[in-house]
């Protein structure tokens, strides 16, 4: 294929990246770029084009040991549920925007802490990015037809192009916002995308070779095994194999977590927790699936080319071979997405890491604090963009002196070995609170530079000066100091060989200087922080001990250098009203103090964040003592305020419980009230009458009629005998309410009390032609006080007989002898009782409550005396539910 | 013309007494036993004066009152409420509705015909 034609292929696809890119973050909150899928394909960058050739390259050359680099992620990522979401929490909380703020945050701010996090980052991460520009140099060189031209300056080698391409994509669209701690959302999407097109076109590649070129994988597997050196490359040799599959593992289990790439889709662009759920299964079968085809194009690659070629392309020698330059196509743009996703988020990573842990607290702090809020914006942004177009010039450099010579497998595995040093601070710091600063720093220094010694230099050395006396004799010639093999420990490969010593080292340093040397009040408050991830929310909030003076117009000062007058102003009210301060609030306590080195944070990292804010308050030294009492006291806190927490809620139950009586209280005083109204009302009709008869009969000047006197005596008789009534019933009640009246029990036979009852009513029915029926005639002895079940019986009664239809009417009264109780009935034909008064039809003047100004028909006593009555004897009185015509009463009485 | 009274109470003897009066005034008495009657007999008749009394069984005084206050061809009848209800927040509903007297049970009777008397003056 024409060179400029794979120009033009890949401008055109770099153009599509950028459109995704821009729909992206055009569309932040659409679904389609925030979802687990997403960002399960944006944990994906680790398949770089390392992945995609030098594992073919590995295979082909030493069997599966290509393994072991996917082995590591697939075992730790079950244990992302819990690491993960734990750095996860701790990364929003602080508004980290690097894993160098994230280790210097964990080590109480320290600044050199940070810069050295970041120097290690931009070591380990140089070769890879230059890993990748080589991968498509070469690529490109096997794609374009002129394989013979050997580019000689910068000016006419495409792969600089290429690399700048990348910059501008990796600084338009990794700079958008000063804070850094802001998702990056175009990135993402178009990561998960190029995710995507690897796994297919190398899916696609896998297919084809395996099944089009070759019959299938038994056929690759028949003629691969017929060959020289088979039997190396499908099996473990002995036990120095294992070490070094081990120490692989070991390597890339630890990588996952710390690339600064890997940190950066996992940690930093995560947007909700949860996607972690369906990322710890996916990503282990996004890598399977990506290894199915890896060992059949490398035999497939073998056998086609034997030892001519690098195996590290067999992917794309093999369809160009047999002129299939379409798939060929495919492949370059799988492996080109690669290369791209993995160089911009790294370099994005980096350079954030940069600006914020080397370039801000070391030489433009000063600067800030002048400066115009919007200002200080434009430099944290072309801070930025100059760090990216620096690291990946920087990289093409490295990848023009060094990496010609080298493997993509050996420059990636530098880079992992290298990467590797931040991992004792990294992952005991989360779970050991003495892990100190001092310690950290020792471990990673040391350990850094055995991994330069054994693996980085052997091959400068070589590349300059064009031998390998170093590696083979070692430093001054001493045989124990041999690079690949120190103390004499030479079975393993020289990148588990480095690893084996300095993460030794650094893990020894680490943890003999941690409990040596304690770490200063600040690191000790940091760590409890990290280490105690139960109540790590609240602990950041209240376990910072810090003493000193703080002015509030002095913070918010320089809050509004690097946010702006508005938002600082926001950011401090929102404060004051969550912690409860007024808003005028003047001296300014721990809170505020983390709480503003939290919001620079994502501008400008945590160590120039905790300088800045140092810079503008009179902060004192606290002894370690002191901390820890500060600490103990704080935990009492917490334990005070879990009491008064259970107090108050005590107190608010009661509370609740005064409402709920003294609402009682309110409805039986207003019961109280209308019942008196009632009783009132009752009592003044009869008076009336009389008063009114009375008053005429009395008028001398009247000469009233003889029969019309004998009618108003007659009334004022009638009106008297219904004042007495009423004034019987009103203090019958009272006594039986009030439980002073005492039954007179007698044995005596309910069927003649029954009839009884009728009697003294029979006249009343009789004039209304109303019938009453007795159904039971046998007699029953039992305990009862004869007045007061009379007094139920006609009440029952004469109740029934005035709902009764005149003439028509009927009553029946019914008992039933029980075990240990007797039931009496009173059932009549008359109107009923509606079905949402049967639960008040037992209330003292229950007409007046429902109906109020409708006037009761009786005192609306009886029926309450009655219901008295009976549960004075024990029993129980109801209205039957559920009848149509008529009502039914019912009452028991027991016996023993 | 005679003055035309209507006694509107459920209570038999106190409308007894209250008819026996009116009449010996020479007033013409209609009696209803609750609202509902008293609006059938308002149908027919213009009195110059209801006597209402409030808590009656089905139609009460007040609904009472609201049905006469509609009806265009009473509006120069007045309306006094007779009734034991004797609240001030009573009165004041009463009153409210459009009453031109409230009076309270037990009530003399000499003094509620002067009043009325007055009232028609």
């Amino acid at each position: 294929m024409n060179s400029f034609t794979l120009i033009v292929i890949i401008i055109i696809y770099l153009a599509v990246l950028f459109y995704i890119a821009f729909l992206a973050e055009k569309k932040r909150q659409s679904k389609w770029v925030n979802n687990p899928y997403v960002y399960t394909l944006s944990l994906a960058v680790f398949c770089s084009a390392w992945t995609y050739y030098g594992s073919v390259g590995i295979a082909a050359n030493s069997g599966i040991n290509f393994l072991p680099i996917y082995l590591g992620p697939v075992i730790a990522a079950p244990l992302w549920i819990i690491v993960l979401r734990k750095i996860i929490r701790i990364s929003k909380q602080h508004k980290i925007s690097s894993i160098a703020d994230f280790i210097s945050l964990r080590y109480g701010n320290n600044r050199f802490l940070g810069a050295l996090v970041t120097i290690i980052c931009l070591f380990g991460t140089l070769p890879y990015i230059s890993l990748q520009l080589k991968a498509v140099s070469e690529t490109f060189e096997i794609m374009s037809d002129d394989t013979s031209y050997i580019s000689t300056s910068i000016i006419d080698d495409s792969t600089f192009y290429v690399a700048l391409l990348l910059a501008v994509f990796a600084a338009f669209f990794g700079t958008q916002n000063t804070d850094a701690s802001e998702k990056h959302k175009g990135i993402v999407a178009t990561v998960a995308f190029e995710s995507v097109l690897k796994l297919v076109f190398f899916t696609i590649i896998g297919g084809y070779i395996t099944f089009y070129l070759f019959d299938g994988t038994t056929d690759i597997y028949d003629k691969i095994s017929n060959t020289e050196n088979f039997k190396e490359l499908t099996t473990l040799s002995g036990i120095e194999d294992g070490f070094n599959w081990f120490f692989m593992i070991a390597l890339s289990f630890m990588s996952i977590f710390l690339l600064p790439r890997q940190f950066q889709v996992m940690v930093l662009e995560n947007n909700r927790e949860k996607h972690l759920k369906k990322a710890i299964w996916l990503f282990p079968l996004y890598l399977l699936l990506f290894n199915i085809f890896v060992i059949f194009i490398a035999w497939a690659g073998k056998l086609t080319f034997g030892s001519t070629q690098n195996a590290e392309y067999y992917s794309l020698l093999l369809p160009l071979e047999h002129g299939n330059s379409l798939l060929a196509t495919l492949v370059f743009l799988g492996g080109f997405s690669a290369v791209i996703s993995m160089v911009v988020v790294s370099t994005l990573a980096l350079s954030t890491m940069v600006s914020n842990n080397l370039i801000i607290p070391y030489g433009f702090l000063d600067k800030f604090i002048k400066n115009q809020p919007e200002r200080n914006s434009k430099y944290i942004k072309s801070i930025r963009r100059i760090s990216i177009f620096t690291i990946i010039i920087s990289a093409y450099f490295f990848y023009v002196s060094f990496s010609k010579e080298l493997s993509l497998y050996s420059i990636g595995l530098i880079s992992f070995v290298i990467i590797a040093q931040l991992a004792p601070s990294f992952f005991i710091g989360l779970f050991w609170n003495r892990g100190s600063s001092k310690a950290a720093i020792i471990g990673m220094i040391i350990g850094f530079l055995i991994a330069i010694y054994t693996l980085v230099l052997p091959f400068t050395l070589q590349a300059y000066t064009g031998t390998d006396y170093f590696t083979q004799h070692g430093l001054f010639g001493i045989a124990a100091l041999k690079p690949n093999a120190l103390l004499g420990i030479d079975f393993l490969s020289p990148p588990a060989h480095a690893f084996f010593w300095s993460i030794s080292f650094n893990l020894m340093s680490y943890l003999v200087f941690s409990l040596v040397s304690k770490g200063n009040y600040r690191e000790r408050n940091y760590a409890e922080m990290f280490v105690d991830s139960k109540s790590f929310t609240s602990l950041q909030e209240n376990a910072f001990v810090w003493k000193g003076e703080a002015y509030v117009s002095d913070v918010k000062n320089v809050l509004v250098r690097f946010l702006g007058e508005e938002r600082a102003t926001r950011a401090l009210k929102i404060f004051f009203t969550k912690h409860k301060l007024p808003l005028d609030t003047q001296l300014g306590d721990a809170r505020l103090i983390n709480f503003s080195e939290k919001l620079l944070t994502g501008s400008i990292g945590s160590a120039s964040a905790k300088i800045l804010i140092a810079s503008v308050v009179k902060e004192e030294q606290i002894s370690l003592v002191e901390v820890l009492k500060i600490l103990e006291e704080s935990k009492e806190n917490i334990v005070n305020n879990k009491v008064l927490l259970e107090k108050s809620n005590e107190l608010s139950q009661l509370s609740s419980k005064l409402k709920d009586a003294n609402k009682e209280l309110i409805s039986k005083d207003k019961q109280k009230d209308e019942f008196l109204d009632t009783v009132a009302h009752e009592l003044k009709t009869p008076i009336t009458g009389i008063r009114a008869a009375t008053e005429l009969l009395m008028d001398e000047d009247d000469d009233m009629p003889q029969e019309m006197k004998a009618q108003f005596l007659k009334n004022i008789l009638q009106d008297s005998e219904r004042l007495g009534r009423l004034i019987h019933n009103i203090l019958d009640f009272e006594k039986l309410e009030t439980g002073r009246l005492n039954l007179d029990l007698e044995y005596l036979d309910i069927q003649k009390t029954i009839a009884k009852a009728i009697g003294s009513i029979s006249q009343i029915a009789a004039k209304k032609g109303v019938k009453i029926v007795v159904n039971n005639v046998h007699s029953f002895k039992i305990n009862y006080d004869e007045d007061r079940i009379l007094q139920v019986l006609t009440n029952l009664l004469s109740n029934a007989i005035k709902f009764c239809q005149p003439q028509t009417g009927k009553i029946y009264i019914d008992y039933k002898l029980g075990n240990a109780l007797v039931e009496i009935s009173v059932t009549d034909n008359g109107k009923g009782i509606p079905e949402e008064d049967h639960a008040f039809v037992f209330d003292k003047f229950y007409q007046s409550k429902h109906q109020n100004t409708i006037k009761p028909q009786g005192s609306g006593l009886g029926l309450a005396i009655t219901k008295q009555i009976v549960e004075k004897h024990q029993g129980k009185i109801w209205a039957k539910k559920g009848i149509k015509n008529g009502a039914t009463f019912v009452f028991t009485i027991p016996f023993k | 013309m005679k003055n035309r009274i209507l006694i509107v109470d459920d209570e038999p003897n106190i409308v007894m007494s209250l008819e026996y009066a009116f009449k010996k005034q020479d007033f013409e008495v209609f009696i209803a036993r609750d609202g509902s009657e008293a609006l059938e007999i308002l149908k027919h008749q213009v009195p110059n004066i209801v006597l209402l009394d409030i808590m009656m069984p089905n139609v009460d005084g007040y609904q009472t009152l609201q049905e006469i206050k509609k009806n265009k061809s009473l509006k120069d009848t007045k309306v006094v409420f007779l009734t034991a209800k004797n609240k001030a927040s009573d009165v004041e509903k009463g009153l409210k509705l459009g009453a031109d007297k409230y009076l309270t049970k037990p009530f003399s009777v000499k003094k509620l015909v002067s009043e009325i008397l007055e009232l028609l003056a």
